[in-house]
């Protein structure tokens, strides 16, 4: 700036002109920019900033908030199975479950280091209190800041269907699955072996150290192997594959010849497809049923044609990566781009047809119900904190797999199973029961030990529909080969859990 | 009264003296209201932790009540024409302060850090008393200018006996206290400035040479700014507080720009500045590793060490948004050390919000725009240079360390003024407001209606 003391305008001014109230106004401006900069970046921390540093993984207060009331319950008959525990640590409540290896397939688990899995992951919005529905009042909420308190989920489970079945598997590695084939309700869903979901719930040290453990554990007991491992369905899948011929009509009439010769000689091929069972060469489709005749299945199969045959499985539920119970459940496979050898072994549940114990219950639930398959779920519903019903008791939906005719026909078959055919074991006096056995082989050259498989339904003597259908199936059944059958090893599993619903 | 006898009276008096309303009245009204506000904040955070309102509040109102009320007597007594603003301010950003620091006791179990503080605002509001009491005219102080910039000096070069203390070797340990003489050396240095610059400051201003537009002073005047220059740069590499550094130097360009209005001065002092700035940014790690937090807030999380103090102070003023959590309600504990002093503002920022926090920008604005009023006010250079000084010094050290907590600048190791725990800072700013009351009283019991040039 230029010197003011040079200017003669000036010069009678005081202070041998310099006006020094001048400068006294400028280095007061000075001051209040600094005091305005401040505050402009003051508004663009809190204000424009804010999300973005609110939403940093390294920012506690998710966290805190988060943890900083109890955790909503998941109820089994009624009474829940989880819990909470209040640490009086900065994240104050930790997950506790009541019988964790037993709901473990169910709940999953609500790690505060981990993030949670299954109805713990996806019912989490209510279970941690942030679910909009739970707040009344929604702009007085975000106005308030506090958090709404938590709500509960009521699951479909059964307690003695679960119980029996984990029971029945007894730690051998497998799972269980069990639907109300009226309904499409979870009443069963069990994996083995299990684990602790509680190990898992705080964030010390020995948290670390049991996930560490379990997710190296070479029996992966964190594997819900009920609806997140698909396994080869073998012969059960043979429900299907008489469902397509019957239905396409391929098969008119239960007790004629098929017309099959025993081996069977896969088209295009020179590999002869044998049997396990006598007398298959051209059995009738109930005789072949009972004694599940691969010879039969592979050429109904090839019969019916790849497309209704897929067709036939995708309504079913095979190859939908979308079901949802509400957690996510593996897609079930049937290969739709096959010649006719690799058709003729896919009907019988080889090659690439992979189910999840799930699906399989899914198929015997709607041969039970008529043809109609009523989608699977696990929540009956969700209440608030009072007790008032967030979401639920609302109509899932169902689809006709098969004609009615159809289905009342394979009921005939399944139920000759278990009266005089491979899965006898499974019968339960004062119930009509169907059921179906497999014995999957896999690995290598058929080298690996075979799954034992058994997918059954059942209804009481004296009422008009179906109450439970179930799949069940054993890894490592037995070590010697020729034991190893669904109708030796599932199918007393199978019996219980059906038993357990029907006396409950 | 009659008519004639009215207008030979403005005859016989020429030009009457403006005599400006004392506003006592006003002031201690102020402090009714700044001492409730406090009272309902202390309220407030037992109310939100714990649903009752706390057993201390009345005890801590009365107290500070009391504390006010013997100050308000004296400015009553010895300063009936100061300013009635800088008190009240001063008592709410106090009481504010313990608000705070109550607050955060009560996440910290085993360290309490209200009641010293509550000790340290008596001695601040005793000293201020006796300041309005026993200094009757701030001229006075002019005549001891040396001693007080010799005792400034010596107050700073103190601590360098001393252990360091978190990187910074800024306090004195006795007897269990813990004592910042750098931050009484602020008053004293405002004061040695003042006198220095109301007696030199012709010489600065008409000795040098021009350069394009702007007039550099000659090598004989140069002398005090680069003395004053080589001591900050000295606290700043002995005592590693860049914070106090800044301060120092940034009150001497602002004291010498108002007595000479040479702006080619702050050129000289914005270039030595940055030359020294540049400098200790290159030899000091611990300066060195403030800049890189500053221009990188998150690099400690993005290296997988989580949050480091910045980061969480940021955190925590984000958290409060516009309106904040409510006092006793947000998680600024999570920046851990020194939240209480240096980072007492984040609490402010998450539980108050940016509401809270404009608020309580506009109080030490209002309080720094009090004291520049004062100085433009007065007649004589001294108190003008003294006003603008004390005034300067609480808005650089507001901004430094507002500025560091929320990122605008690299942050350096400083108490936010009345806010923040530590005694010496308190009792300091209140021997800051205690000037100010004495400085504005002079000014005000002495105008005449026209505005000093």
């Amino acid at each position: 700036m230029s010197d003011p003391g040079r200017h003669p305008d000036r010069a009678g001014l005081p202070d041998g002109g310099r006006p020094m109230a001048r400068y006294i106004r400028r280095a007061w401006g000075f001051c209040a920019l600094l005091l305005a900069a401040l505050l402009l970046n003051a508004a663009r921390v809190q204000v424009v900033q804010s999300r973005v540093y609110d939403a940093n993984p390294a920012n506690r207060r998710a966290a805190i908030a988060r943890y900083g009331q109890p955790r909503g319950d998941i109820l089994v008959g009624g009474e829940p199975v989880t819990g909470s525990n209040d640490t009086g640590e900065q994240l104050r409540y930790e997950r506790a479950y009541r019988n964790g290896p037993l709901y473990a397939p169910v709940t999953g688990f609500a790690s505060q280091l981990y993030g949670t899995t299954f109805l713990e992951h996806a019912a989490d919005g209510v279970l941690s209190g942030t679910d909009p529905l739970l707040a009344p009042l929604p702009l007085w909420q975000d106005m308030t800041r506090r958090p709404s308190p938590a709500g509960n989920v009521v699951t479909t489970l059964n307690r003695t269907a679960q119980e029996a079945a984990y029971r029945g598997l007894a730690g051998r590695k497998g799972a269980v699955a069990a639907i109300e084939p009226a309904t499409g309700r979870v009443l069963a869903l069990v994996s083995s072996p299990s684990y602790d979901p509680g190990q898992l719930s705080g964030n010390g040290e020995a948290v670390t150290s049991a996930w560490e453990r379990l997710s190296h554990d070479p029996e992966k007991p964190m594997l819900n192997r009920a609806v997140r491992q698909t396994y080869p369905p073998g012969s059960t899948f043979k429900v299907v594959t008489a469902a397509a011929a019957l239905d396409a009509g391929v098969v008119t009439d239960l007790d004629a010849d098929t017309d099959s010769p025993d081996p069977y000689r896969l088209p295009g091929t020179t590999t002869r497809l044998t049997n396990e069972a006598d007398g298959c060469e051209n059995a009738s489709l109930r005789a072949a049923f009972e004694w599940s005749c691969n010879t039969v299945f592979a050429k109904l199969g090839v019969d019916v044609g790849a497309r209704d045959m897929v067709a036939m499985a995708q309504a079913f539920g095979f190859n939908d990566a979308g079901v949802r119970i509400p957690f996510g459940v593996a897609p079930s496979t049937f290969d739709p781009r096959v010649d006719r050898a690799q058709l003729a072994l896919s009907s019988i549940g080889q090659y690439n047809t992979r189910a999840t114990p799930l699906q399989m219950a899914m198929v015997a639930a709607a041969v039970a119900d008529g043809g109609l398959l009523h989608s699977p779920y696990l929540v009956e519903r969700t209440t608030g904190h009072s007790g008032e019903i967030l979401s639920g008791n609302g109509a899932h939906p169902a689809r006709q797999v098969m004609s009615p005719p159809t289905a009342r026909r394979l009921r005939e078959l399944m139920a000759g199973v278990v009266q005089e055919g491979t899965g006898t074991r499974a019968a339960i006096p004062g119930a009509l029961v169907g059921g179906k056995t497999g014995t999957a082989q896999h690995g290598v050259g058929n080298s690996g030990v075979p799954y034992a498989w058994f997918v059954s339904w059942a209804q009481a003597d004296n009422t008009l529909e179906p109450q439970v259908a179930v799949a069940v199936v054993v890894e490592d059944a037995s070590a010697d080969r020729g034991e190893i059958s669904g109708g030796g090893d599932a199918a007393p599993i199978a019996r219980d859990v059906m038993r357990a619903v029907l006396g409950g | 009264m009659t008519k004639a006898g009215t207008t030979l009276a403005a005859a016989r008096s020429p030009a009457p003296a403006v005599r400006l309303p004392r506003r006592r009245g006003f002031e201690l009204a102020l402090i009714v209201l700044a001492v409730l506000l406090c009272v309902y904040g202390y309220c407030a955070v037992g109310l939100a932790r714990t649903g009752t309102v706390p057993p201390g509040a009345l005890g801590y109102g009365a107290g500070l009540g009391g504390l006010a009320l013997v100050a308000h007597l004296a400015v009553r007594l010895r300063a009936p024409y100061a300013d009635p603003l800088p008190l009240p301010i001063g008592v709410l950003l106090n009481g504010l302060g313990l608000v705070l620091i109550y607050r955060l006791d009560l996440e910290t179990p085993h360290d309490h850090a209200a009641p010293a503080q509550l000790v340290w605002s008596t001695l601040g509001i005793g000293l201020f008393t006796v300041v309005v009491l026993l200094l009757r005219d701030h001229r006075v102080l002019q005549r001891y200018a040396y001693v007080f910039g010799a005792a400034a000096l010596v107050l700073l070069a103190l601590p360098i006996l001393f252990p360091a203390v978190n990187g910074a070797r800024i306090w004195l340990r006795i007897a269990g206290f813990s004592i910042q003489p750098g931050e009484f050396a602020k008053v004293l240095l405002a004061v040695f400035f003042a006198a220095y610059l109301a007696a030199n400051r012709n010489a600065l201003a008409y000795t040098g040479r021009r350069l394009w537009r702007l007039q550099f002073p000659t090598g004989r005047v140069l002398g005090p700014i680069v003395t004053i220059w080589l001591l900050s740069v000295g606290v700043l590499v002995l005592e590693r507080d860049l914070g106090t550094s800044l301060l120092f130097f940034g009150l001497f360009v602002v004291l010498l720009y108002v007595a000479t209005g040479r702006t080619g001065w702050i050129a000289v002092g914005l270039l030595l500045a940055v030359l020294g700035a540049d400098a200790v940014g290159r030899f000091e790690p611990h300066v060195a590793g403030r800049i890189e937090d500053w221009l990188y807030p998150f690099h400690t999380i993005d290296a997988g060490n989580g949050p480091n103090q910045l980061s969480q102070s940021l955190f925590a003023f984000a958290a409060g948004g516009v309106t904040g959590t409510g006092l006793g309600l947000g998680h600024s504990v999570l920046i851990g050390f020194a939240v209480k002093s240096d980072f007492i503002l984040a609490t402010a920022g998450e539980e108050l919000g940016l509401a809270g926090l404009a608020a309580t920008f506009l109080l030490y604005a209002l309080l720094v725009e009090r004291g520049f009023r004062a100085g433009l006010a007065l007649r004589e250079p001294f108190g003008r240079l003294l006003a603008v000084g004390l005034a300067s010094l609480l808005a650089l050290q507001v901004f430094v360390i507002a500025g560091g907590v929320t990122g605008l600048i690299p942050l350096t190791g400083m108490a936010m003024p009345f806010l923040a725990q530590g005694g010496s800072s308190v009792v300091t700013n209140w021997a800051i407001v205690a000037l100010l009351i004495r400085v504005s009283d002079s000014a005000r019991s002495q105008y005449d209606g026209r505005e000093a040039p």
